[in-house]
């Protein structure tokens, strides 16, 4: 959050594709070795200080990192309990990580789990980083990116909120 | 807004991977049927019945020139797809934005690379 740390950034750069009707694939580009990458990835008191959201609670950070090892991430967003869990099926570190992921809130329970495929790859102290999102059915995956803007609009209310309060 | 599976709309022509498939073969050239015909190695009478469902939709226009009728891609008809998917692209952003963050500030100071 310092100043300093917004120096080099490539702040906006994730590209979001649909490859094909079930997948998603975020792709983005980190200015730091793969390795300092898959360990903020994975390390719950790191994944705490990027994953969700400025304004989220944390109420649950587990990643047992190990193959059939579970995750589960619990935050709450603006009194909203928000949950995610999967486990791990692949772990080839830094290279590559590849887990189920089920939206707690949604329904559908683990039947419409998804498949996420994480890739890291460094060149030149650039890592590129793939994530596939692969559901089992094309609405599963419409729900998902739907669900992913409300949470997107939330924030936006969230900063406009912000913004009033110190108008 | 997600896209409703009751109307014909731009979202509901491409969940076909089949128009799919043909809207990536007429990319942003033009061509005639008999053309997406060899390309895609469809029958006519395929070929013809997406592409009505495409021109009903405004995904795909037509130029008649002579006896041929040439097709080509509406691109603004497929914004309301792109909007909808850069939307979920911001999410992201914010997420991701945060992790670049962190990552500058793990390498400035690796005291707090716990």
């Amino acid at each position: 959050m310092s100043a300093n740390a917004a120096v080099k950034n490539r702040h906006g750069s994730a590209v979001v594709t649909l490859p094909s009707d079930t997948e998603i694939l975020i792709t983005r580009q980190f200015d730091a070795p793969a390795d300092l990458v898959f360990k903020a990835y994975t390390t719950p008191e790191l994944v705490k200080r990027w994953w969700g959201f400025e304004t989220s609670e944390w109420l649950v950070c587990e990643v047992d990192l190990r193959v059939g090892g579970r995750w589960r991430y619990v935050i709450r967003e603006r009194g909203h309990e928000v949950g995610f869990h999967g486990d791990f099926r692949e772990i080839d570190r830094p290279a590559r990580i590849v887990s189920t992921e089920v939206y707690e809130q949604f329904p559908g329970g683990e039947e419409a789990a998804a498949l996420d495929i994480v890739t890291l790859e460094e060149a030149d102290g650039v890592t590129t980083m793939k994530v596939l999102v692969k559901h089992a059915r094309p609405e599963h995956r419409d729900a998902h990116i739907a669900s992913g803007m409300e949470s997107g609009m939330q924030i936006s209310y969230n900063r406009l909120e912000d913004l009033v309060r110190q108008a | 807004m997600a896209p409703t599976l009751t109307t014909a709309d731009a979202f509901t022509a491409v969940a076909d991977a089949g128009r799919r498939d043909l809207l990536s073969a007429l990319g942003t050239g033009e061509s005639t049927v008999g053309d997406l015909v060899d390309r895609l190695r469809l029958r006519q009478p395929q070929v013809s019945k997406h592409l009505g469902v495409l021109r009903s939709v405004g995904l795909v226009l037509v130029r008649p020139e002579g006896r041929h009728r040439f097709y080509r891609v509406n691109g603004p008809a497929l914004k309301p797809i792109h909007d909808w998917v850069r939307t979920f692209e911001r999410t992201w952003n914010i997420r991701l934005d945060r992790l670049d963050d962190l990552l500058g500030e793990l390498q400035s100071n690796p005291e707090s690379n716990k």
